[in-house]
């Protein structure tokens, strides 16, 4: 063994890499023969009838377009044309919004729920039919009562981002380990003492694997949301360029919105780090 | 020696039975400890010990009945009180220093950083783990940790220490290590202590008083051994004491044979009266009275009758000539 595990890992991911570049350019080079027409009609059609060329774009195509994009990617030329930068910007501060304002919630009734078996039992019903709803089946509610289709937005973020953070706040409070509890208990801590003495740093490996989860739902749900309500964000940029039918800003959206989902992720996958303990 | 310090007042620990009514772990137990004094309570499991010191600590209520320490019921956990668990249960995400100085946080609320490290340096260094302040429990070893769960225990100053079991977990070595320090410690400071163990020689080595309890449901304390081994006991002559097999062989006695049918063979026994034994310093013979016996009679006012061997009553005079034929081998 002359390399590392993660070295050896790294060369066949650029393996498959290029092996999917290579197989795509292939596949999108030209395909069909171009056929003869007149040039009035020729021009009324598009590229794949008149030169032969595929309408995917190929790789280089792509390249090029999300160099073009993220050399200047503040710009702002109106509603239908702003900067991709711009666009994730807005999405960020969407998800972010809804987020925070879900982690202040359910962290505390999370807590309620996981300290009192009878809030516990209580407020169960409600969750069990609630949890299981698409995000965008509020959406409608909330343009009629919210009357503002950004903030809408925000609310679906927050609908769906509170679930999981709820229901593992509650798990990881409840699964405190009793001996700890019982140590509280016999150096006459206090309930709140005890709530962030002991509960929170024994529950917070769970609490943000809740929040983990919660963030990758936050940023799925988010581009469904922006194509629903229009006007900004990284969602509406999908839309509004398959509308202009432009297949290449499609595919880097794509990329994009996965690379920002990574980034988040492994975000709380470092908090994740910081807060679980040894045993 | 009428100083009760603690006292168990005929507690009882029910649990709702499947087929309806309750399966009762003991009833009506009484028992008593003096201050400064090791007690430690021997017998199988299922048979409530653990409850028994849950109730103490006030981690569990009994059904029936109350415990008085220092004069005052019990009601409820409380830091004059200290707990040191089987499963040592440290914080693992503080540092030994931490965990020792949570405990003392919780004692003296007002104290300031410097106060509490001090507090805790000292227990730290009492059960000899200093350089080892920073680590977490999960860098330490097992009679590490118990050692932090001993100093934890401490540092609060209670009135009472309560040990579950504590070196149940630990590897034969550390347990002897760690036996010899508790020893020390206990010497060394006077603390009142109440031991759970099921390791018949951790309870000679260890405790003035032993208490044997039969066999749940429905146990019993059955007898208190008086340890009749000097105080000034080492480990390493400790079994060329000519009174320690006499009261090995009668503790082992028990958990063999009687802790399964004392309350049968002993129909009449009085819980609030239970026997003392003190194996006596002849060697066994077949003499019934080969362990001097009296009646712990709190209903009397006579709490020990070192002075009266015959004890008082005639049932206490049946019982002595019982256990002493145990003792001496004979049916």
């Amino acid at each position: 063994m002359s390399l590392s595990l993660s070295w050896r890992a790294a060369v066949v991911s650029l393996l498959l890499l290029s092996l999917f570049l290579l197989s795509w350019h292939l596949a999108t080079r030209g395909i069909g023969t171009a056929q003869q027409m007149s040039p009035e009609y020729a021009r009324l059609m598009g590229a794949t009838a008149t030169q032969g060329k595929s309408a995917m774009p190929g790789p280089i195509d792509v390249g090029a377009k999300l160099w073009e994009l993220l050399r200047n990617p503040f710009y702002d030329k109106g509603p239908n044309d702003k900067g991709i930068g711009i666009q994730l910007a807005f999405s960020i501060a969407r998800v972010g919004a809804g987020y925070l304002l879900a982690v202040m919630v359910a962290i505390p009734i999370g807590f309620l729920i996981g300290m009192s078996p009878l809030m516990s039992r209580a407020l169960d019903p409600f969750i069990q039919i609630l949890k299981p709803v698409s995000p965008l089946a509020w959406m409608p509610l909330a343009l009629y009562t919210i009357k503002d289709s950004s903030i809408s937005g925000i609310f679906v973020i927050f609908i769906c981002s509170l679930w999981p953070m709820l229901i593992n706040t509650a798990f990881g409070v409840a699964s405190v380990r009793k001996e700890w509890l019982n140590v509280a208990k016999t150096l006459e801590v206090g309930t709140f003492r005890r709530a962030f003495t002991v509960i929170l740093p024994a529950a917070a490996p769970t609490i943000v694997t809740g929040m983990r989860i919660s963030i990758g739902i936050a940023w799925l749900v988010i581009v469904a949301a922006e194509m629903l309500v229009g006007g900004t964000g990284i969602g509406y940029f999908v839309w509004n360029e398959w509308n202009n039918l432009s297949i290449t800003n499609v595919i880097i959206a794509i990329l994009v919105i996965g690379v920002v989902g990574m980034l988040l992720d492994q975000g709380l996958a470092r908090v994740q780090r910081l807060v679980t303990f040894p045993e | 020696m009428t100083d009760k310090f603690l006292s168990i007042e005929g507690i009882a620990k029910r649990y709702p039975a499947k087929a309806g009514g309750s399966v009762a772990v003991f009833e009506d137990l009484w028992l008593t400890m003096e201050r400064g004094a090791f007690t430690c309570i021997i017998g199988h499991s299922g048979c409530g010990k653990t409850t028994v010191l849950n109730i103490v600590a006030g981690l569990d209520e009994p059904s029936e009945g109350t415990v008085i320490m220092d004069g005052q019921e019990i009601a409820g956990p409380s830091l004059d009180r200290a707990v040191i668990f089987q499963s040592h249960a440290l914080l693992p995400w503080r540092t030994v220093l931490g965990n020792v100085a949570y405990a003392v946080t919780s004692k003296w609320r007002s104290w300031s950083k410097d106060q509490v490290r001090k507090q805790a340096q000292i227990y730290i260094d009492l059960v000899g783990l200093t350089g080892a302040e920073h680590k977490r429990p999960s860098e330490l070893s097992g009679g590490m940790k118990q050692r932090v769960g001993i100093a934890r225990a401490l540092a609060i100053q209670p009135k009472m220490m309560l040990m579950d079991e504590p070196f149940s977990a630990l590897d034969a070595l550390t347990r002897g290590t760690l036996q010899d320090e508790v020893r020390r410690i206990c010497q060394e400071t006077g603390q009142t202590t109440f031991m759970i163990t099921h390791d018949v020689d951790e309870a000679i080595y260890l405790a003035d008083r032993i208490v044997l309890m039969t066999n749940g449901p429905g146990a019993v304390v059955a007898e208190i051994v008086e340890n009749p081994l000097p105080r000034e006991r080492k480990r390493i002559d400790l079994h060329k004491h000519a009174l320690y097999y006499p009261l090995r062989n009668h503790i082992i006695d028990f958990l063999v044979t009687r802790s399964r049918t004392f309350t049968q063979v002993t129909p009449h026994h009085d819980p609030r009266a239970v026997p003392v034994v003190r194996p006596s310093p002849s060697p066994p013979a077949s003499v019934p009275g080969a362990v001097q016996h009296h009646s712990q009679r709190e209903s009397d006012g006579v709490l020990d009758g070192a002075e009266r061997p015959d004890g008082g009553a005639p049932q206490n005079r049946d019982r002595a000539s019982l256990a002493g034929s145990r003792l001496s081998g004979a049916p």
